[in-house]
Order: structure tokens, then C-alpha cells, then sequence
């Protein structure tokens, strides 16, 4: 278990925010395997390749050019082969309309992004001992649902 | 038209497992907490068949020392919270008599494989508990909160808050509606 190494995925198109997180990430004791995506399009390109091994947990930004978190959400879950992916909504808006619209699309993580590095720190630990559980143990993902 | 159902998942984990054994001709006794005694040696063939089997249903036979002693306090930490009897036992004492070892041995072995605490875990199924009945009963809070030993509703709502991020009235709200939107 401890020396397994999660696959996770980052789709962000705000470069510095791209950073902060690979470094926060790094620093968690939960050892992983990071990508990062520019845009929406990206990540869907890469995911929807045959022969990957799909990460466990996608953080999604939501304002990103070319394709847009809400439309990344849509696609992942309506494809057979992704739709039980867990999905992890990282973005600045704290807009109660943002919030519920995700949650209805099947996101199971809303993220506020965090204004300082050790509380960014902080939550994505927070989200990657979620991800764990929820792989891990018996625990109801048709009600997985948290906000950070 | 919609049912809703109710899974007991330990009698579903035991049943698939009895009945997976015995399509394989393999004598067994099946005990509580995720432990299965084989009477006879178990040749590699069978083994990999069993493995095979059993991978479908999402049961996997769990090889690692560690990860065993850390499968048996979750399954323990379900009995306790499923059984209303065992619920008002402290879980420290429980744990450590059911299991055979030092509660502070469990703790570290829980928290290096996990990286979460004993508690932590004890919350977070304890809200998907609350979860579950919110969503598939209509069992108001006040009634949620008794039947789950929760000293106050003021009690549940705060960790709910506190665990999920959401009050449990707005949860309850967006799970309506995602039923509604998928059905």
C-alpha cells in the first residue's frame, strides 16, 4: 500500500497555478505521479488514448480555454471507460451556482483554490486521503461528495 | 419507475464468498471480520482460480501482514458501527481486544498504511452511514442523529459540516436533484 504510487492529473491553464500545485504535491507524504495538462482539450486527448493507465484522481480547473472544466466533467462521465473516475473541482470561483452545477455533473471534490502554499498544502493532502478511502475501503461512491 | 435499495454489504461480501469457495470444492469456514480459515492446502492453481473468481465482485484476498491487521480494523470499526449493542463500547478497548494487540500498535500500523488515523476513518464512515440514511430513508435528522448515538442533531450537523463540507441539508438537496436528473 505505502509504496504505491497514485496517478494523478492536473488540468490548469494558469502556469504559476500548475506549479504551486506539483510542488505542494510533492511534499505530501503520499507518493505519486503527477501529469499536467494546459487545457481541457489536453487532458481529454491524453485520456482518451487506448493503451494509458488511467490516474485515479483528476483535478479540474474550470475557466481554461479551448475546452472548459464543465464541458472536461460532461465527456469524462458520460464515456463508459471514464466515468467512474474520481473528479476533484480546483478552481478559484466560490460561486454557489459553480458549486451545485458540478456536484449534479458528478464532481465529487469541490476545491476553492487556496490563496497560500502551506493551506494548498494542506488540501490537496486532504483530498488524497478521500481519494485513498474511497479506493480503499467500503465506503458509498454514489454519495461521494465533498467540498474543501 | 425507481427502487431504491439497501445493501447489508458484509452478508453480500460473505455470501459471494461462500459461494465462490464452494463452486472451486474448497472446505472452508468463513468468520467474522474478513477471515477465511481453508481446511486443506491450497494447490497454486486453485489459488490463482480463486483469485480470479473472486476479482469480478471487487474482493481481493490481501497477501501483505500490514495490510491484513489493517483490513481487520476496518472491518472491525464496521462492526461496530453497524451493530447498536457494540456502538456505545469504547473503540480503543474494542478494537484491541478483538484484534489482539496494543491500541497504539494499531495506530501506527493504521496510520503508515493509510495515512489517515483511526478516527479519521471512524468519521468518514460514520458520515457515509449518515449518508446512506439521508438519501435512502426518510428518517428526519433528529431521528438520524438518535439512531446513530450522536449526542444532539447540533452534534451531527457540525460534523457533517466539518467532514463533507456541506451542511446536510444541502447535500440532501443536490442528491435529490442529481437522482432527479439521472432517472
Amino acid at each position: 500500500m505505502s509504496e504505491m504510487l497514485l496517478n494523478v492529473v492536473l488540468a490548469d491553464d494558469d502556469e504559476d497555478d500548475r506549479m504551486l500545485f506539483s510542488e505542494a504535491i510533492e511534499e505530501i507524504e503520499i507518493r505519486t505521479k503527477l501529469s499536467l495538462f494546459n487545457h481541457g482539450q489536453e487532458l481529454m486527448d491524453y485520456l482518451n488514448l487506448p493503451n494509458i493507465v488511467l490516474p485515479s484522481l483528476i483535478f479540474l480547473d474550470l475557466n481554461m480555454p479551448i475546452k472548459n472544466g464543465k464541458q472536461c466533467l460532461a465527456e469524462i462521465r458520460s464515456n463508459p471507460r471514464l466515468k467512474d473516475l474520481c473528479v476533484a473541482i480546483y478552481s478559484t470561483s466560490s460561486s454557489e451556482k459553480d458549486i451545485e452545477d458540478t456536484f449534479l455533473n458528478g464532481a465529487n471534490i469541490y476545491v476553492n483554490k487556496p490563496n497560500n502554499f502551506i493551506k494548498l498544502r494542506e488540501v490537496v493532502e486532504k483530498v488524497l486521503q478521500l481519494n485513498f478511502h474511497y479506493h480503499t475501503s467500503n465506503l458509498n461512491k454514489d454519495t461521494f461528495l465533498f467540498r474543501i | 419507475m425507481i427502487l431504491f435499495v439497501k445493501y447489508d454489504f458484509d452478508l453480500v461480501g460473505k455470501t459471494v464468498l461462500k459461494e465462490q469457495l464452494d463452486a472451486l470444492n474448497i472446505p472452508h469456514t468463513i468468520s467474522n471480520l474478513g477471515e477465511v480459515q481453508i481446511h486443506d492446502n491450497l494447490s497454486e492453481d486453485k489459488r490463482e482460480k480463486l483469485d480470479e473468481s473472486l476479482k469480478r465482485y471487487g474482493i481481493q484476498i490481501v497477501s501483505n501482514q500490514k495490510e491484513t491487521l489493517v483490513e481487520r480494523i476496518k472491518n472491525t470499526i464496521d462492526e461496530l458501527l453497524n451493530n447498536k449493542d457494540l456502538r456505545t463500547l469504547k473503540v480503543s478497548s474494542y478494537l484491541s481486544d478483538s484484534l489482539n494487540y496494543s491500541y497504539a500498535h494499531l495506530t501506527t500500523v493504521f496510520s503508515e498504511s493509510t495515512y489517515s488515523s483511526i478516527e479519521n476513518y471512524m468519521i468518514l464512515k460514520k458520515v457515509d452511514l449518515v449518508k446512506e440514511l439521508i438519501c435512502n430513508t426518510d428518517l428526519t435528522l433528529t431521528e438520524i442523529a438518535y439512531q446513530l448515538d450522536y449526542s444532539s442533531v447540533a452534534h451531527l450537523s457540525g460534523q457533517f459540516k466539518k467532514t463533507t463540507g456541506l451542511t446536510p441539508s444541502s447535500f440532501q438537496k443536490i442528491m435529490k436533484n442529481k437522482t432527479r436528473i439521472y432517472s
